[in-house]
C-alpha cells in the first residue's frame, strides 16, 4: 500500500514543516486546520452569545429596555441563528474535533485532500466575514435564520443585507460539502489495516453519517438560495406570488435542508458522547452496532420529515398525517441511542470527570429535549405550540445547549492530546454546574411561556409573560457566568495546565488517538498501527 | 431584589385570582405565571387540551424513568462503588425491547394524535364565514355572510389605552363572533406571511399571499379572546394583536347591522398602519 511506504522515508523530511503565519494560512495539516475551526468557532460563539444575551436582556422586562429598532431585534436574532448553526457548532464538531480526531481514530496520517481541507476552512472564514458585513451593511436581514419569502424578497428587505447574507451562506455551504467529500473519502478509503468500518470509533460513525447529510442536504439549500437571490436581483419569481410563484415553496426546499441540518448538529454530538460515556464507564460502548446504525437511520429518516416545520403553513391533511407518523418514528433510533448509554454505564466504573460530566448533562437535556420533541411531531397539538417559546425551548434543549455540552464535554475530553496540557480538573466542575444550572433556568421556564402561549422572535410581549421570562433571563446571567469560566479555564489550560501524558484515562481510552503522544505530533501515524480484534477500537463486531 | 421577590409573590396570587374567576366571562388570554396551556373555549382548543394532559402523563413517566436509571447507573456503578468494570456489550432481548417498547408508545400516541388532526381540520357544514387578511401590521376581517362587509383592526398604542385594556393585546376594532356556531375562518395576506393565532381558540394558521388557508372554530363560551401575530412578519411582527369579542347570536345580529354601516364607507384599509402602529408599545 502506498501509506506503507512513507514510513520508510527519513524522518527528518517530515520535520520540516512550514512556522509562522505561512503555517496556518496555507495548512495542509489536519490537527492544524482542526485548531483554525475551533479558534473560528469560539470567535462565532462570542459573536452569537453576546447576541443571546442582548435578546434576554431585552426580553426580561416587558416593555421596551433598550432596544429600540425592531429591525435590529430581528437582526439579532437572525444572526444570533445563522452564527450559532454554521459557525459555532458545525465549525466545532465537524471541522474541529472531526479534523482532529477522525484520522488519529481510524489510523490514518492525514485527510484523504489536504489542500481541499485549507480551502473548506477558508471559505468558511470568509462566509463569517460575509455574514458580519451583512448585519453592519444597510439594515441587516430581519428574516429569522429561516429567511422566508416574502419577508426576505427585495421588497420587504431593501438594501445589500439579505444578499450578504445568502453569499454568506453559499460560501460556508460550499466548503462543508468540500469538507464532506473529505470525511466521507478519509473515512471509506484511509482506514489502517484491519480497521473494518464495523470497528470504527462511533465518533468516526457519527462524522460519516454527518458528511453524507452535508453532502446531500446542503445542494438543496444552495438551490434554493441561488433562487432567492435571483429573485431579488434578477427578477425572477419562484417565489413572488405576483408572477405565479410561490412562497411556500421556499418553506419545502429550506426544510429539506434545514431538517437533516439539526442532524447534522446533533450526530457529531452523539459520537462524541459515545467515546466520552465508554472511556469514563471502562466499558465498551454497548449495542456498537445498534448505535451505530441508529445514526445511520436517524440520518435517513432526517430526510423524508420536513414539513413538520411547516404544520400551519396549510398543507393538507393528509400531508399532515404522514408528516407526523414520520417524525414521531425518528423517537425509536434515539431511544436506542439513550438506552445504550444508560446501558454502556451499567455494570461500569464511572469516573465523573468533567467530560462525563457534560456527557451525563448531555443525556438528561436530550432526553427533556426529546420528549417535547415527541410532542410537537403531532401535528394535531402543534397548532397550540407552533411558533411559541416551547419550540425554542425545545429546540434548545434538544439541539442547541445539547451540542454546546457536547462540544465542552470533547473540549475536556481531548484538549490534553491536543494541546499537551491537561485542563483543571476541579474548575471545570464547577464550571459544568454553573453551566448546567444556568442552561436549565434560562430554557426550562420557556416551555411555561410557550404553552401559554408567548409567540417566538418578538422584542416586546404581553405583561403576563412576564415572571418566567425574568426568570429565564436570570438564566442567562447564569449560563453567561459559566461561558466566561470556560473561557478562563481555556487560557489557564494553555498557560499553566499540567503537562499530559498520552493517555491521561487509563483503560477506558482505548480509541488510537490515545496510543499517540499528547500533545500529538505533527505528523501521526506515519507507520500505518494494525488493528487486530479487541484493539485500538471499542467493541468487536464479531 | 426585596421587592422584586414580593412583586413576584404578588402576581403569582393575582394570578391565581384571576384564573379563578376566569369562569364567568371568558377571558381567552395568558396570565401570570402560568404553567400550561390557555384555558379552552373551542372544541378543537378542548381536545388539544385532552391530547396534552396525555401527552404531559407520557413525556413525564418517559424522563422520571431515563432520568431515575442515570441517577441510579451514577450511584450504583461510580468508581468507588464498583472498581471492576463488567465487560457486558451485548444483550439481545433487552435491545429487542427497548425498540419494540418505545414503538408501542408511540402507536399509543398516534391514534389520538390522528383523531385531533382530522377533526381540527375543518369542519363540512359550516354556518358562516369569516375572511382574515394580514397586512404589515395589522389584520382585517370580513364578513362575506354578513352583507361583506369589512374593516381594519389596528393595534391600540400603550399611551392610548384605557383602564383594562391590555398592553400588545388591544385593537380599536376588535373582530365580533357569535358563539355556538360553526364558523369557517379563510385566512390569507397581502403583503408576507403572518400567521393568525388565538391560543384559546386553538387557532393557528400562516395567513400566505397568494394562498387561502383554512380552519374553523366553535367558540362555547362569551367573553374575550386574545391571541398575536405568530409569524415573524417585519419589524413590527410584535405587534399586531388578535381581539375575538364572543357574543351571543342576538348581540352578534345587532352588532352586524350597526358594524354594516360603521365600515360601509371604509371598505379596503382607510388607515395604512404604519403611523399608528409605529409606537409599538
Amino acid at each position: 500500500m502506498a501509506f506503507g511506504a512513507v514510513a520508510g522515508h527519513g524522518e527528518h523530511e517530515h520535520e520540516h514543516h512550514p512556522t509562522g503565519w505561512k503555517r496556518w494560512v496555507f495548512s495542509t495539516n489536519h490537527k492544524d486546520i482542526g485548531t483554525l475551526y475551533i479558534i473560528l468557532s469560539i470567535v462565532a460563539a462570542m459573536i452569537g452569545g453576546l447576541m443571546s444575551w442582548a435578546i434576554r436582556l431585552e426580553l426580561a422586562e416587558p416593555g421596551i429596555q433598550f432596544i429600540n429598532d425592531f429591525q435590529f431585534y430581528n437582526v439579532l436574532v437572525t444572526a444570533h441563528g445563522f452564527l450559532m448553526v454554521f459557525f459555532v457548532v458545525m465549525p466545532a464538531m465537524i471541522g474541529g474535533f472531526g479534523n482532529w480526531f477522525v484520522p488519529l481514530m481510524i489510523g490514518a496520517p492525514d485527510m484523504a485532500f489536504p489542500r481541499m481541507n485549507n480551502i473548506s476552512f477558508w471559505l468558511l472564514a470568509a462566509a463569517l466575514v460575509l455574514l458580519i458585513l451583512s448585519a453592519v451593511v444597510g439594515d441587516g436581514p430581519g428574516t429569522g435564520w429561516t429567511v422566508y419569502p416574502p419577508l426576505s424578497s427585495a421588497t420587504f428587505q431593501p438594501g445589500p443585507s439579505v444578499d450578504f447574507g445568502i453569499l454568506a451562506l453559499h460560501l460556508a455551504g460550499a466548503s462543508s460539502i468540500l469538507g464532506a467529500i473529505n470525511f466521507i473519502c478519509t473515512i471509506l478509503n484511509m482506514r489502517a489495516p484491519g480497521m473494518t468500518m464495523h470497528r470504527m470509533p462511533l465518533f468516526v460513525w457519527a462524522i460519516l453519517v454527518t458528511a453524507f447529510l452535508l453532502l446531500l442536504a446542503l445542494p438543496v439549500l444552495a438551490g434554493g438560495l441561488t433562487m432567492l437571490l435571483v429573485d431579488r436581483n434578477f427578477g425572477t419569481s419562484f417565489f413572488v406570488v405576483e408572477g405565479g410563484g410561490d412562497p411556500v415553496l421556499w418553506q419545502h426546499l429550506f426544510w429539506f435542508f434545514g431538517h437533516p441540518e439539526v442532524y447534522i448538529i446533533i450526530i457529531p454530538a452523539f459520537g462524541i458522547i459515545s467515546q466520552i460515556v465508554s472511556t469514563f464507564s471502562k466499558k465498551p460502548v454497548f449495542g456498537y452496532l445498534g448505535m451505530a446504525y441508529a445514526m445511520v437511520s436517524i440520518g435517513f429518516v432526517g430526510f423524508i420529515v420536513w414539513a413538520h416545520h411547516m404544520y400551519t403553513s396549510g398543507l393538507g391533511v393528509d400531508a399532515r398525517a404522514y408528516f407526523t407518523a414520520a417524525t414521531l418514528i425518528i423517537a425509536v433510533p434515539t431511544g436506542v441511542k439513550i438506552f445504550s448509554w444508560l446501558a454502556t454505564m451499567w455494570g461500569g466504573s464511572i469516573d465523573l470527570k468533567a467530560p462525563m460530566l457534560y456527557a451525563i448533562g448531555f443525556i438528561w437535556l436530550f432526553v427533556i429535549g426529546g420528549v417535547t420533541g415527541v410532542l410537537l411531531a403531532n401535528a394535531g397539538i402543534d397548532f397550540a405550540m407552533h411558533d411559541t417559546y416551547y419550540v425554542v425551548a425545545h429546540f434548545h434543549y434538544v439541539m442547541a445547549i445539547a451540542a454546546i455540552f457536547a462540544m465542552f464535554g470533547g473540549w475536556f475530553y481531548w484538549i490534553s492530546k491536543m494541546s499537551g496540557r491537561q485542563y483543571p480538573e476541579t474548575l471545570a466542575q464547577i464550571q459544568f454546574w454553573v453551566f448546567f444550572i444556568g442552561v436549565n433556568v434560562l430554557f426550562f421556564p420557556q416551555h411555561f411561556s410557550g404553552l401559554a402561549g408567548m409567540p417566538r422572535r418578538i422584542p416586546d410581549y404581553p405583561d403576563a409573560y412576564w415572571g418566567w421570562n425574568f426568570v429565564s433571563s436570570i438564566g442567562a446571567l447564569i449560563t453567561m457566568v459559566g461561558t466566561f469560566m470556560f473561557l478562563y479555564i481555556m487560557w489557564y489550560t494553555y498557560r499553566k495546565g499540567a503537562i499530559a501524558e498520552a493517555n491521561p484515562w487509563g483503560e477506558g481510552a482505548t480509541t488510537l488517538e490515545w496510543s499517540v503522544p499528547s500533545p500529538a505530533p505533527f505528523h501521526t501515524h506515519e507507520e500505518l498501527p494494525v488493528i487486530s480484534a479487541g484493539t485500538g477500537h471499542h467493541a468487536p463486531a464479531e | 431584589m426585596l421587592e422584586r421577590l414580593k412583586f413576584i409573590a404578588l402576581s403569582a396570587a393575582l394570578g391565581g385570582l384571576a384564573w379563578s374567576s376566569a369562569a364567568f366571562a371568558a377571558e381567552g388570554r395568558a396570565y401570570p405565571w402560568q404553567l400550561g396551556l390557555q384555558d379552552a373555549h373551542s372544541p378543537v382548543m378542548a381536545r388539544i387540551h385532552d391530547f396534552n394532559n396525555m401527552l404531559l402523563v407520557i413525556q413525564v413517566l418517559i424522563v422520571v424513568f431515563v432520568l431515575g436509571i442515570l441517577a441510579y447507573v451514577i450511584f450504583r456503578f461510580n468508581a468507588k462503588r464498583n472498581p471492576v468494570p463488567s465487560k457486558t456489550t451485548h444483550n439481545t432481548l433487552l435491545e429487542i425491547l427497548w425498540t419494540a417498547v418505545p414503538i408501542v408508545i408511540l402507536v399509543i400516541i398516534a391514534i389520538p394524535s390522528m383523531k385531533l388532526l382530522y377533526y381540527s381540520d375543518k369542519t363540512q357544514d359550516y354556518d358562516m364565514t369569516l375572511k382574515v387578511t394580514g397586512h404589515q401590521w395589522y389584520w382585517s376581517y370580513a364578513y362575506p355572510d354578513q352583507g361583506d362587509f369589512s374593516f381594519d383592526s389596528i393595534p391600540v398604542p400603550a399611551d392610548d389605552l384605557e383602564e383594562g385594556q391590555l398592553r400588545l393585546l388591544t385593537v380599536d376594532n376588535r373582530v365580533v363572533l357569535p358563539v355556538d356556531t360553526d364558523i369557517q375562518v379563510l385566512i390569507t395576506s397581502d403583503d408576507v406571511i403572518h400567521d393568525w393565532a388565538v391560543p384559546s381558540l386553538g387557532m393557528k394558521i400562516d395567513a400566505t399571499p397568494g394562498r387561502i388557508n383554512e380552519r374553523w372554530v366553535r367558540i362555547d363560551q362569551e367573553g374575550m379572546y386574545y391571541g398575536q401575530c405568530s409569524e415573524l412578519c417585519g419589524v413590527y411582527h410584535g405587534f399586531m394583536p388578535i381581539q375575538v369579542e364572543a357574543v351571543s347570536k342576538e348581540a352578534f345580529a345587532e352588532w352586524v347591522k350597526q358594524a354594516k354601516e360603521e365600515f360601509a364607507a371604509t371598505g379596503r384599509p382607510a388607515v395604512r398602519v404604519a403611523e399608528t402602529g409605529r409606537q409599538g408599545r
